[in-house]
């Protein structure tokens, strides 16, 4: 019975191995009917075939394809070809020509389209080769006269992506059926069904993408299509008219049913517009989205698009807008509406009004006011585009965008807001535009507000009225949203700075000084006075007069403001305050900046240090570090650059002092307690890598290899410490082997970089590393030891730009004395508000960490939508966090802080090795390659009163 | 084939909506509305002009209503009940569910408080609304075997729709009262492009063109937030279904974007109803209010309540909706009356007044008004106008127009001068007839029906596969025989039309002799001709057959010596009829005589 067994399994073995076409062969043999077939062949494509047995399983499918009666399975099998070719590694022209051959019998429209798919799949496998494209191209050519709109679509498609593109290979194998694939496309666009003639165009596109140049004569053909009856026909229309346009700008067409003649980027543009009132939402988001970047259109039809002649009762009416800037023009006030304000007045000549303007009239107008917000939100972008390239229609356009801020969708308001923003350089507010503005800074959505803070400080503002009109918005908007605070602030620094000679008037106002009465001092802590003080002092930047107006206390308000907002408040040249004006004439550029010349001096000192006796070494570097912390914190523009250096000193430092420690001459038993500082130094150093590697931003290769080199240095530190402090020897089999493999790595992710760090520790481990392959753990660390000592220090060249990844909590502020109490068991949420600088990709590695009095820690990942991008570079962090415990006596304070995670398989290390090879190469290395994940906090952190109530029964 | 519009009301006149529609044998009413303006017997439509003594059942097909405003519906439950009239009624579900409200609430003030007779009672209007059929958007409803109606979204008020009335392949579409652009709460009409023979459009702003809605909007949440700022009050007198749904909305959403917090009232009464009925078809609503449902029926309200009496005197700002719309009687002439005297306040008038009404004085600038028992009232609030209409423009018209691409247009309910106006331009734009019939007027439209024919599969692939691809746009000819019986017509291949008739197959044949003059013996002669059709006709198939003919194809040709003239020779030339083309193409080749030869 055993023997049977054991015969039974090594048969199985033998079976299986072979190849998978086998069994599929034995099984579709086995089939009884087409649904039995058609089973096994579902099972079959559920599983992956390897490359090698690709081919006979090709075969073995298309000997059954030929057999099979029964349509579906031929289907299927014909949709397994396209699969099975698409395996990588397989080329498949080794079964092209079978694939070719199965269509010359095929009855079935749907097989016959599934083939051509299948052709398809080959085809671009095999772009290389022209002459497979070629023939594949008139196969396609040769079935475009199927019945089946299937079949005709799927040749359409085929010729698109492989139809001949130069034009002067083409030539050389022309053949007669690919002659001009444009005019077999072309012929197409008049296909009885809509779905053909809707692959024929997007096969024309997929012609233009792949760099074909499309001729000037589909444009008419294209034109026409605009009127069909199917919207996905208009659509791909609208996008082929829009190639034309870019292509053929300057080209000139005739106006039918007259005799004149426009560009054809005009007519175009005319014709797009027109699509913006289609009767398909799906079309009037594609007419509107390309509109935006017609920008070669003339400035005349471009101003058309915001034109809507208004009539009632035919006689000629002014829009509101007019009304407005008349009324504004002619130095009035809004004096609210009277009944009959807008009464039409003049009467008009019922000839000359047009309804449906051909072209582009009103395209904008209609687009703006569409139901669909998709559609909207399209025309707004567009508008924006449009904008920014020509400052009359930015001028002309700002009416409508002020509309658009009271959209009742969000998206469109925020959209139409940011879309103001862009274009700001190009134009001037009007009061009663400005005033629509400001309306919206009641909003109750915190991104609708920010977003208004941004645009107001980059706007212009034309009149005195209007800053004192957004400054009182501002201040109304501050008491009902005090959150607000530091944006409002930010804002009116930039309004101030902008717009010095309209705050002067304002000043005595603002400050509500007299010209005989002392007025009482305001509150130096109520936000809506500095945001007063703000901007003045940052229009009092630019406009020498205006101190004199200031009052006593303003001037001590200043001192205070300059140092704790000294973000906000600008440096100031006041009269008999010397000490007040600004140490660095902003006459010195940056390059010749004495100080980034001290940073270099001093590094140069260090680095040639080795002659320096070893207290010498010690003695100097920790003076540079103290230099290079104080650069950093007096020079903001060099912060990165002097914290990176004094951190990588440091841990040098560190390094050098854990060497010079004397346990090392002394048997090892004896110096449990002492080594204490060494392996301290081990682990610091460690952790200074990871935060040089994660926390600063334009760290290069260069750098990442002193860092890894450190890193390594340090863990041999952490080795040799361990190996004098355990006894026995089996725990330090398992470190070394490690620590080789590291060394192993190491050289592996930078062996381009290895012959720039002659006489390092690594370069000389390399050399030994035969001998230290074999040798027992304790010879290992003898060796060590010893590299470690003679190696050199390595220069730290310094990247070009370098920033190191800050954090700042707003909120909550740690202020409050209040304890934010909560019935124990339940969830309370705080609302963290942070801003991050420098931080790549926040949305992975930002995390929130709660310390609770007991110990306790939870760390909180954001949603992905909480971060907003407020500026390059700049992040901003808006969540809730929730906190739950158990009851506490009293309030207590918990510390709430940002972290920053990295994983060191993120590093720009491991992303040096080729992609593919590191799929594969995840599998097979050790664990430790595979990421040491761990946290950096980087900001500091802020307490938080809290108080869990016992819940009541 | 004939369309009759005839309209006991509508016409060229804002008031009753009724229009009659025969179409291919098929009679149709549109709409069965009242008059407003008479109290007498003209504010129905005189049904007896359409059956001058006949059963109205018996005559009228299928009765549509549009939607619920009265000027549209009012007249129902007189004509199902009083007239009489037993088919089926066709509207959509929101309008079936609001008009027996707003029926009953125009018969409350009717017969209770003018105390008429002689007017529909409740049950009738019950009775009225069994006869209701309610159909869904884009459902196609048989009416009978031929007739079929179709329902397209309009915007103006929650279910208003445009039918498309179909008989056989002639088509009408009825806009009934329709809104091109979209508002805080419907979104616009749309009809795909049906191409139907005549579109029946409302034409109610002929001549305007309106300002973009953001303003208007603009500027009334900009007055309701002011004086609300101020601590003044807002009263918004409004009729009680449609604009006051919008102008909810706009404020709702507003004191939710701006967190404001006075409150908002809405004087109950059927408005409860209503909003009911506007939470339950919010598929009927816009966009905005569609997606967010899911979170929040936007007509739940968190802002408005329902408004008390007593809430008039209270201190603080608010903003109140109030029934009358024209401040002509009722609850918001009350509170008119209390708040008139304070500048602080401020009244806003949504839409149009009728002459005589307060709201029409005021409008007019009138500062005192001289109110009942000769007190006068001195008016110091402001008085604001803010148009929110829910009709087409003349744009919106022609905007449809394009949509829908009909083959005739027909304006009704606007002013003649106006429609004067619109229909020149239509003509113009688009080269459609435009016609604008008087009231009880009778239009005759004359379309030009396509007749559709049965075609065996068989014949079809047989007859596409000869030519070229097949062109949707271009006519294509066709071989077969068309066999008209009962009523049906069939195209189908000859010799099944034989088989089926029992006859017998006939060939017909063309002979013609073309004489030529030629010397030489007859095989000779034959040989010649046999080269020179050989040359010309390279796509054919040229034979020389042992008995001394020639064939083209089937064509036959056989040469004689001319029994008198020996020099002449005669070619007789034969060919069936289905060959017709080919042979007598070759006969005019002979005519012209042989190329001389070259030997």
């Amino acid at each position: 019975l055993q023997q049977q067994h054991e015969d039974l399994s090594a048969k199985k073995l033998r079976l299986t191995k072979p190849s998978k076409s086998a069994a599929l062969h034995v099984d579709l043999c086995k089939a009884t009917s087409p649904a039995d077939a058609l089973q096994y062949l579902l099972q079959f494509a559920r599983k992956p075939v390897e490359v090698e047995s690709v081919e006979g399983v090709v075969r073995i499918l298309l000997e059954h394809y030929y057999k099979e009666n029964d349509a579906s399975v031929r289907l299927k099998i014909a949709s397994l070809l396209g699969l099975l070719s698409k395996t990588a590694g397989f080329s498949p022209d080794c079964i092209m020509d079978d694939a070719i051959n199965t269509l010359q019998n095929e009855k079935s429209h749907q097989v016959l389209a599934q083939l051509l798919d299948t052709l398809l799949v080959i085809g671009t496998k095999l772009t290389e080769n022209p002459s497979v494209r070629m023939r594949l191209v008139e196969v396609a050519c040769k079935h475009l006269t199927d019945s089946s709109h299937g079949v005709r679509n799927k040749c359409l498609q085929l010729i698109g992506c492989l139809g001949p593109v130069e034009k002067g290979v083409a030539k050389e194998v022309e053949s007669q059926a690919a002659k001009d694939v444009q005019k077999i496309i072309g012929d197409h666009f008049n296909d009885q069904d809509p779905r053909v003639r809707t692959a024929a165009i997007k096969a024309m596109l997929q012609l233009h993408e792949r760099g074909l140049k499309l001729q000037q004569a589909i444009y008419s053909q294209a034109c026409k299509l605009l009127a069909d009856d199917y919207e996905q026909v208009r659509s791909a229309a609208v996008q082929l008219i829009w190639v034309l346009s870019q292509l053929y700008p300057e080209s000139i067409v005739p106006i039918p049913s007259s005799n004149e003649e426009i560009r054809l980027v005009d007519d175009a543009f005319g014709k797009i517009c027109h699509m913006v009132s289609d009767g398909s939402w799906v079309v009037r988001v594609q007419a509107a989205k390309l509109l935006g970047s017609m920008q070669q259109v003339s400035s005349h039809f471009l101003e058309q698009t915001l034109d809507k002649k208004l009539m009632s009762d035919l006689r000629r009416k002014r829009t509101a807008h007019e009304r407005a800037k008349e009324l504004y023009s002619s130095g009035e006030f809004s004096s609210g509406r009277k009944w009959g304000d807008d009464a039409p007045k003049e009467e008009i000549d019922t000839g000359a009004v047009n309804l449906i303007e051909s072209g582009a009239c009103g395209a904008f107008v209609h687009g703006l006011e569409d139901e669909m917000y998709e559609v909207r939100i399209a025309a707004v972008e567009a508008l924006c585009m449009l904008a920014q390239s020509s400052p009359s229609f930015a001028e002309k356009c700002l009416d409508f965008l002020v509309d658009m801020f009271n959209d009742e969708i969000e998206e469109v308001r925020l959209q139409s807001i940011h879309t103001m923003r862009k274009i700001s350089h190009n134009i001037t507010l009007r009061e009663d535009q400005l005033d629509t503005v400001l309306a919206v800074l009641e909003d109750s959505s915190r991104d609708i507000r920010e977003a208004l803070h941004e645009l107001l400080c980059c706007t212009n503002v034309s009149t005195k009225e209007g800053i004192h009109l957004a400054l009182v918005e501002l201040l109304k908007n501050l008491t009902k949203y005090p959150t607000d605070r530091e944006s409002i602030w930010k804002c009116l620094k930039f309004l101030g700075s902008r717009h010095p000679t309209l705050v002067l008037p304002l000043v005595p106002e603002l400050l509500s000084t007299h010209p005989f009465f002392d007025t009482p001092e305001p509150d130096m802590d109520d936000p809506a006075y500095i945001a007063v003080l703000v901007l003045i002092f940052n229009a009092a930047k630019s406009c020498p007069t205006m101190p004199a107006l200031f009052s006593d206390h303003t001037f001590r308000h200043y001192a205070y403001l300059r140092d704790s907002l000294s973000h906000l408040v600008p440096p100031l040249r006041l009269p008999g305050r010397k000490l007040l004006s600004s140490p660095v004439s902003p006459s010195i550029t940056p390059h010749e900046d004495p100080s980034q010349q001290f940073l270099h001096q001093s590094l140069e000192r260090v680095y040639n240090f080795q002659h320096l006796d070893p207290q010498g070494i010690q003695e100097l570097l920790e003076f540079t570090i103290r230099d290079l912390q104080r650069l950093g914190e007096l020079q903001s523009e060099l912060a990165g650059m002097a914290d990176f250096t004094a951190t990588y000193l440091q841990c040098q430092l560190l390094l050098i002092k854990a060497l010079q420690e004397k346990l090392w001459n002394v048997a090892a038993p004896l110096y449990l307690k002492q080594n204490a500082l060494a392996s301290a130094a081990a682990k610091q150093i460690l952790e200074e890598t990871y935060k040089m590697e994660f926390m600063y931003s334009g760290v290069e290769s260069r750098q990442v290899v002193i860092i890894h080199h450190m890193r390594l240095q340090a863990k041999a530190l952490q080795l040799i410490v361990t190996a004098r402090t355990t006894r026995g020897v089996e725990p330090l089999f398992g470190m070394c082997e490690k620590f080789l493999q590291e060394v192993d790595s190491f050289q592996r992710c930078f062996i381009s970089e290895l012959p720039h760090m002659q006489g390092s520790f690594v370069d000389k481990l390399l050399d030994l590393m035969p001998r230290l392959v074999t040798s027992k753990p304790s010879e290992v660390v003898k060796i060590l030891q010893t590299t470690l000592r003679q190696s050199t220090f390595l220069h730290l060249p310094l990247p070009e730009q370098l920033h190191r990844a800050t954090a700042n909590i707003i909120e909550p502020t740690g202020e409050s004395d209040n304890p934010l109490r909560f019935t124990s068991g339940l969830v309370v949420a705080l609302d963290v508000d942070a801003t991050l600088e420098h931080v790549q990709d926040p949305q992975g590695t930002v995390k929130v960490q709660v310390l609770y009095p007991d110990g306790q820690a939870q760390i909180i990942h954001p949603k992905p939508a909480d971060f907003r991008n407020p500026g390059p570079g700049r992040h901003r962090l808006i969540t809730q966090v929730y906190l739950s415990h158990t009851a506490w006596t009293e309030p207590c304070q918990i510390e709430v802080r940002l972290l920053l995670a990295y994983n060191s398989n993120r590093s720009k290390a491991s992303a040096k090795i080729p992609k593919s090879t590191w799929n594969e190469s995840l599998e097979a290395l050790p664990q430790s390659e595979n990421g040491i994940e761990g946290t950096i906090p980087f900001s500091k952190p802020v307490k938080v009163y809290i108080m869990p109530k016992p819940a009541r029964r | 084939l004939v369309f009759l519009c005839l309209r006991p009301g509508a016409g060229q006149d804002v008031g009753r909506s009724c229009i009659l529609v025969s179409i291919a044998g098929k009679n149709v009413m549109l709409d069965c509305g009242m008059h407003m303006g008479y109290n007498d017997d003209r504010r129905f439509p005189d049904f007896s002009y359409i059956t001058q003594n006949g059963r109205l059942t018996d005559f009228l097909d299928c009765v549509i209503i549009s939607h619920f405003h009265l000027d549209h519906c009012g007249a129902l439950p007189y004509f199902s009940e009083m007239v009489g009239y037993d088919g089926p009624i066709y509207m959509t579900h929101p309008t079936k569910a609001i008009c027996p409200i707003l029926l009953e609430d125009y018969r409350k003030i009717t017969v209770d408080k003018k105390g008429e007779t002689n007017f529909f009672t409740s049950q009738m209007i019950k009775d009225c609304m069994k006869k209701v059929v309610a159909v869904h958007l884009h459902q196609t409803v048989q009416v009978d075997e031929e007739l079929e109606i179709k329902a397209y979204y309009a915007g103006h008020v929650l279910g208003a729709a445009m039918f498309q009335i179909k008989v056989g392949c002639e088509s009408v579409v009825y806009t009934g009262d329709y809104n091109m652009t979209p508002d805080r709460h419907l979104g616009a009409a749309w009809i795909d492009k049906c191409r139907p023979d005549l579109l029946i459009s409302e034409s109610t702003y002929a001549t305007t063109i309106r300002d973009s809605k953001r303003c208007r909007e603009r500027d009334f949440l900009k007055k309701v937030h002011e004086t609300v700022e101020r601590g003044g009050k807002v009263l918004i007198p409004v009729f009680a279904l449609g604009r006051a749904q919008e102008l909810c909305i706009l404020l709702e959403t507003f004191w939710e974007r701006m967190n404001l917090k006075a409150p908002i009232y809405f004087s109950t009464g059927l408005t409860e109803k209503a909003n009911h009925y506007y939470k339950l078809f919010i598929t009927w609503t816009n966009q905005k209010i569609r997606k967010t449902f899911v979170q929040r029926n936007m007509f739940e309200f968190k802002h408005i309540k329902a408004f008390d009496r007593a809430f008039a005197d209270n201190p603080g700002p608010m903003v109140v909706f109030a029934t009358p719309g024209m401040l002509h009687a009722g609850q918001s002439l009350q509170i008119f009356r209390k708040w008139a005297g304070n500048e602080k306040n401020m009244v806003i008038m949504p839409g149009y007044c009728v002459q005589g009404t307060v709201g029409h004085k005021i409008l007019s600038g009138q500062r005192k008004l001289e109110m009942e028992g000769r007190q006068i009232l001195e008016v110091k609030m402001q008085v604001e106008y803010m148009s929110f209409s829910a009709h087409a423009d003349a744009k919106g018209i022609m905007q449809l127009i394009r949509q829908a691409e009909p083959r005739n247009v027909l304006l009704v309910h606007g002013e003649a001068k106006k429609m004067e106006f619109l229909k020149q331009k239509i003509e113009q734009e688009f080269h459609v007839n435009c016609y604008m019939p008087a009231n009880g007027e009778t239009t005759t439209i004359f379309t030009n029906p396509s007749i559709p024919v049965d075609i065996s599969l068989g014949l079809l692939k047989r007859e596409t596969a000869i030519g070229l691809l097949p062109d949707a746009k271009k006519p294509k000819l066709m071989h077969g025989t068309l066999i008209m019986k009962d009523n049906s017509f069939r195209l189908v291949s000859p010799e099944q039309a034989l088989k089926e008739l029992g006859l017998a197959e006939h060939q017909l044949r063309f002979t013609c002799r073309v004489h030529i003059q030629d010397p030489r013996k007859e095989h000779e002669t034959v040989l010649r001709v046999y080269n020179h059709l050989k040359g010309v006709l390279k796509d054919y198939s040229v034979q020389h057959l042992p008995d001394g003919s020639i064939t083209v194809e089937s064509i036959l040709i056989q040469a004689t010596a001319h029994s008198e003239d020996q020099g002449t020779k005669v070619l007789l030339v034969s060919w069936t009829y289905q060959d017709e083309e080919l042979g007598s193409y070759l006969t005019s080749l002979l005519k012209k005589g042989l190329p001389p030869s070259t030997s």
